[in-house]
């Protein structure tokens, strides 16, 4: 009786104490009337901490701006913003988990999370299912439209479908077959089933798609049959995940597959911290297509990697997935400014038609929930930088429903209209 | 004729990586009967040590020297991973000899403090632990035994220990401050990246061989052949083979079982790390780096026959051809004009992660027919 | 030593009351969030329980049991994917329409029936446990091969199903919390209530099936496969038959298990496969008393209860914790915490400090091990 008193005890000890620790959050300083304190929802351990942990950094860095400048007002009181960091632990249903925990638990009115399409489709049911509200920061494969869910990262049309047009017509690849390589889960395999439509409309070939099982690194069997495909040199879509790249671009250049041979690898995942990861002397001359790159000269995009530097240290960069989420948090800000308060339904109402100015440009909220946002495609140079090659005119707008795809075609999604909600046809 | 040629060099890259890897595991399993599940981490610590050195030889004091850092970091490794492996040995293993199960538990549970601490501790501070340790271990071999009585024993072992961990504290500060990278704790992925005269490829009959494979490949012959010489000719690799035969009669003989275990423990374990050096040159570098491979090296072991290192030779090629002609797809360019069923069944197999599934499950087959593997253990020891 | 006995049984008798009423007076205590947690860890107790059967009693170390564990959750999640797939095109499951696929393969079409369901969440981990694990122990393969080998065979599932998008969503897995359970969607609190309440049942259930197994004369020929195989062989018994049925019967736990724990979280997915979580089962048994069943479910809730506290407030610690607890439990306690006081730990830890009298034990005590099994 006393051992399982005693055990009830401790363990209710260490459940005071891990809430106590884990409400830390930012400094309390003074002349706010009162806190808000949100959801943080990225792999803190396991394999996907090496990417997460960036947007965490960033997401903390906007959130101390904006305290700084006074934090969110609402109804004329002024909040300081507190955060709650959970670790999703690269584990799928861990981030249903712990999304359970800050929505029940902590009854945060926010949780700005997720990488992976994985972790973003478990989530999902729990988001919709509780009417609660997920921020996700990355470009993904879109055919999902959910009114629980605010993406800020590109949809294929903002990133992809610019990217192949690319290659095929304006490349020095341009008119060679494609060959496709990928991770083994659904980024990939969505993404290039809609490439492979969109290919076929261009006029093109693929002569090749083949996937890694995730965790694997061995790539020469991978890299035999690229060489057998693409006898002449061509294009290669690589939307590999994170550690595989750097088994990925390290043996292709030793196996003669580089820019002086005819082959080019445009990467859908490789940014400015990948590149820096794998060395620079491995990416020169191959391409990635992004709507921020640390390059863009202008003064926004200076003053994010400078103040980011400044915070977390001289030798980090920023990249895409990081702008994705300190947009996210500003235009959180903005929407609940706008609303007047930090109910779901109400935020969710005035985020649509919000404009920030961001790093990239300008963006603005649409009715499907994803934003317009500026494409760029880039040139990686031996700096570790990209040289920006193309950039459209203005923001490209989101399409949440694939227009290559044939099963979602003519589709479209628009949550202000009761009517149109999740999927529409146009 | 090309076609054989590019999957012959294929099968034997992808098995010589196998092999290196399986090699220390083959030697502590085999000889020592100890499940060493950190075996992977310590294929890790390998490959961070060749990061360290990389990063110590882009030091202007050392910069001539860079384009053969690679060669001093299997050194630095081997030593690295083997001062590891004998703090395992001397502190969990020693505990454990008999139990092959609880090892195994005991052994997963070290592979997850190792990858732990690699990501929340600062690589220079963890180049200072291991250089304490291998220091203190130093001394204590050094040191005759006859110094160590009465009042002076105490005192030397302090001194000792105060050196060492004086050495360890210096080189920590000293790494800290020359070099930024080192000095802070980092859950990210690093790289090695070999001397620009390793990068590329050679051609020969007009195929491209990457030379960081070819390394890798020499790499694995001179550890196989250095290791087999040890085994066989050494006076120490006499005593291990005793001691795997017969540990009770040996021990009547004279031969100090304890110093047989630790030495075959340490050469395991740095065996591990010349694999991580040449993991390292391949891929990135992570506190995951070693899981992948953990499996794969135990399928080797049990497949080619535990304790014998020709069955390991064996099956590491052998599953590396599997691998190349399973994963490629060879047999349908070799048979163009397979019948249908079998092509596509050929077809559904030759993606990466399929050929895996394969290769386990014919590794599973080729048990029920030979459940000791390729080469069996003779003798009455078999059943135990 | 009848003294000891009866402190034993008293021992077990409080731990009962305690667990019972711990059960009964959690809907009222916890909040909704915590509930779940402790009804998915219960869930896991059962699949604990079945590493207990084979490997505390029969000496069997399986480092695969996330394959049964994930078929079940699998059996489960095609049910009411099947059950709630009415509104999408071609009455097939969504996610079919991400890669194309319009007609359902065929493996999933006996999912239509709850019937065939129920009884497959157990039936089919069983037959394939039954399989595999006739074909390792027919060769007389044990101890660490096996080990070795149920790893193997866990990484073949894994990628088997990590990479077929087409057939089982791959990676992705397959979600429940969206969908419809006697029209009611899953992830709705009531519904969640009653899975904890149908788990809670189930641990009984399953642990009053395994102590059943366990006491009988089939039990007490485990334990001498674990003890001595070669002995039980000579005797005249057929091992290969005992362990392949026990190794089949810790599927089927595993099965039941999986499908609690798939319906309670939300999802399934080939992440259930993975090398670590299997190895995790068996450290819930090694540190809660191997061979002592209820050590078994304690060191499932316990552990799991700790893990999800402490890595809410410092997610790095947690693989330091769980590491140190692998080789603690191996050095200092091999037979777990209940093992430990079973086996008057705590009075010699106490004598040992020096504040109880250290009482000699009558030898038979400490030489008989099979006094340690029972409770």
């Amino acid at each position: 009786m006393t051992l399982s008193r005693k055990l009830f005890a401790s363990l209710s000890t260490v459940a005071i104490a891990s809430t106590i620790t884990a409400c830390g959050g930012s400094d309390s300083s003074t002349n706010f009337d009162d806190s808000v304190t949100v959801g943080i929802l990225h792999s803190l351990s396991g394999t996907m901490a090496i990417s997460e942990s960036t947007l965490v950094d960033t997401e903390k860095m906007a959130i101390e701006e904006i305290n700084k400048s006074g934090g969110v007002t609402v109804d004329g009181k002024s909040y300081q913003i507190k955060y709650i960091v959970e670790d999703g632990a690269s584990d799928w249903p861990t981030f249903a988990e712990k999304s359970k925990k800050l929505i029940d638990q902590d009854k945060v009115p926010v949780v700005f999370g997720g990488w992976t399409s994985a972790s973003r489709k478990a989530m999902l049911p729990v988001y919709e299912s509780k009417d609660a509200f997920l921020y996700y920061p990355i470009q993904y494969e879109a055919q999902e439209c959910s009114n629980n869910i605010f993406y800020t990262g590109a949809t294929p049309n903002q990133q992809s479908e610019p990217a192949t047009e690319f290659m095929y017509k304006r490349s020095p690849a341009a008119g060679k077959p494609f060959a496709l390589v990928g991770s083994d889960y659904v980024f990939p395999r969505t993404s290039n089933t809609i490439t492979k439509e969109q290919v076929k409309s261009l006029g093109g070939k693929v002569v090749y798609e083949d996937y890694l099982p995730l965790g694997n690194t061995e790539v020469a069997p991978i890299i035999s049959k690229i060489k057998r495909a693409l006898p002449d040199g061509g294009t290669i879509i690589n939307t590999l995940n994170g550690d595989q790249n750097v088994a990925f671009f390290k043996q292709i250049q030793d196996a003669g597959i580089t820019p002086s041979n005819g082959y080019y690898v445009m990467s859908y995942s490789i940014a400015e911290e990948e590149i820096s990861t794998i060395g620079p002397e491995f990416l020169e001359g191959h391409y990635g297509a992004w709507n921020y790159m640390m390059s863009i000269d202008t003064p926004a995009s200076k003053k994010f990697a400078k103040n980011f530097k400044k915070r977390w240290g001289s030798d980090r960069v920023v990249a895409d997935p990081q702008e994705s989420a300190y947009n996210m948090v500003y235009l959180w800000k903005k929407a609940v400014e706008k609303a007047g308060t930090f109910e779901d339904n109400a935020v969710r109402k005035a985020l649509v038609g919000i404009t920030f100015d961001a790093p990239q440009g300008p963006v603005t909220v649409m009715p499907n929930h994803h934003l317009s946002q500026t494409v760029r495609i880039g040139e990686i140079t031996s700096d570790g930088n990209f040289k920006i090659l193309e950039e459209t005119d203005g923001p490209v707008l989101p399409q949440a429903w694939n227009q290559f795809e044939p099963s979602s075609k003519g589709y479209a999604c628009d949550w202000t209209n009761p009517r149109k909600g999740e999927r529409y046809k146009l | 004729m090309e076609l054989i040629l590019e999957s012959l060099f294929n099968s034997v890259a992808i098995g010589s990586v196998l092999l290196v890897a399986a090699l220390g595991l083959a030697i502590v399993f085999g000889l020592m009967g100890v499940i060493n599940l950190a075996h992977g981490e310590l294929m890790m610590v390998g490959a961070y040590s060749t990061y360290v050195t990389q990063l110590i030889f882009k030091l202007p004091i050392l910069k001539p020297f860079y384009d053969i850092y690679v060669l001093i970091a299997i050194i630095i490794a081997f030593i690295v991973s083997g001062t590891v492996g004998i703090l395992l040995e001397r502190t969990v293993i020693r505990r454990l000899y008999g139990s092959p199960l609880e090892t195994l538990l005991a052994t997963w549970g070290v592979s997850l403090i190792l990858q732990q601490f690699v990501r929340s501790v600062p690589l220079a501070y963890a180049t200072g632990c291991v250089i304490t340790i291998f220091i203190s271990l130093l001394f204590s071999t050094v040191i005759p035994q006859n110094l160590l009585q009465g009042n002076r024993r105490k005192l030397i072992k302090t001194g000792a220990l105060g050196t060492s961990a004086a050495a360890g504290v210096l080189t920590a500060s000293a790494l800290a401050s020359l070099v930024s990278k080192l000095s802070r704790a980092s859950s990210r992925n690093v790289d090695v990246t070999a001397p620009p005269w390793m990068r590329g490829g050679v051609d020969v009959l007009g195929m491209t061989f990457p030379k960081t494979r070819l390394l890798i490949i020499v790499i694995t012959i001179i550890s196989v052949v250095a290791v087999s010489i040890f085994l066989n000719k050494s006076v120490w690799g006499v005593r291990i083979r005793a001691v795997t035969q017969n540990r009770d009669m040996s021990e009547c003989l004279g031969i100090s079982t304890e110093s047989v275990d630790v030495i075959t423990f340490g050469i395991g374990s740095g065996l591990a790390g010349v694999a991580g050096v040449a993991v390292s040159l391949l891929g990135s570098v992570g506190p995951n780096v070693g899981g992948n491979y953990i499996v794969g090296c135990f399928m080797v072991v049990v497949l080619g026959g535990v304790g014998n290192l020709l069955g390991t030779v064996i099956a590491s090629f052998s599953i590396g051809l599997m691998t190349d002609l399973i994963g490629a797809g060879r047999l349908l360019t070799i048979w163009p004009n397979m019948p249908q069923p079998l092509a596509s069944t050929v077809d559904f197999f030759s993606t990466t992660s399929m050929a895996r599934v394969m290769i386990f499950a014919l590794i599973v087959g080729f048990l029920q027919y030979r459940p000791a593997g390729l080469f069996p253990q003779k003798g009455r020891m078999v059943e135990s | 030593m009848n003294n000891s006995r009866i402190l034993k049984r008293r021992l077990s008798l409080i731990l009962w009351v305690v667990i019972i009423a711990a059960l009964v007076s959690a809907p009222a205590i916890l909040p909704v969030f915590r509930l779940n947690l402790l009804g998915r860890y219960l869930s896991l107790a059962i699949v604990a329980l079945g590493v207990d059967l084979i490997w505390g009693f029969t000496g069997l170390l399986s480092l695969g049991q996330g394959i049964f564990f994930a078929l079940g959750g699998y059996c489960a999640a095609m049910y009411l994917q099947l059950n709630s797939a009415g509104e999408f095109p071609n009455r097939i499951p969504e996610f079919f329409g991400l890669y194309g696929v319009k007609q359902l393969p065929f493996f999933w079409e006996p999912f239509h029936s709850p019937f065939f369901t129920l009884i497959a969440i157990w039936l089919i981990p069983a037959v394939i446990a039954a399989l595999l694990g006739f074909l390792v122990f027919r060769n007389r393969i044990k101890g660490v091969y096996f080990s070795i080998l149920t790893q193997a065979a866990l990484l073949v599932f894994f990628n088997l199903f990590n990479g077929q998008q087409k057939l089982i969503n791959g990676t992705n897995g397959l979600k429940t919390d969206v969908t419809f359970l006697f029209g009611q969607l899953v992830g709705s609190e009531s519904v969640q209530r009653w899975l904890f309440w149908i788990t809670a049942l189930l641990v009984i259930l399953a642990w009053s099936f395994s102590s059943w197994i366990v006491r009988g004369r089939f039990g007490n020929v485990l334990i001498g496969i674990r003890d001595d195989e070669s002995r039980i062989r000579f005797t005249g018994y057929n091992p290969t038959l005992f362990k392949t049925i026990i190794f089949a019967i810790a599927g089927g736990l595993a099965g039941i298990s999986g499908a609690l724990y798939t319906v309670q979280s939300g999802i399934v997915s080939p992440q259930f496969m993975t090398v670590p979580f299997s190895i995790e089962m068996v450290i819930w048994v090694a540190v809660g008393g191997r061979g002592t069943l209820i050590g078994a479910i304690l060191g499932a809730v316990v552990i799991n209860y700790a893990k999800s506290l402490v890595s809410e407030a410092l997610p790095a610690s947690w693989m330091f914790i769980q590491g140190g607890l692998f080789i603690l439990v191996v050095t200092a306690l091999p037979q777990g915490v209940l093992g430990w006081i079973q086996g008057n730990g705590p009075r010699n830890l106490l004598s040992r400090l020096g504040i109880s009298r250290y009482t000699a034990t009558y030898p038979k005590l400490d030489i008989d091990q099979s006094q340690e099994i029972e409770l």
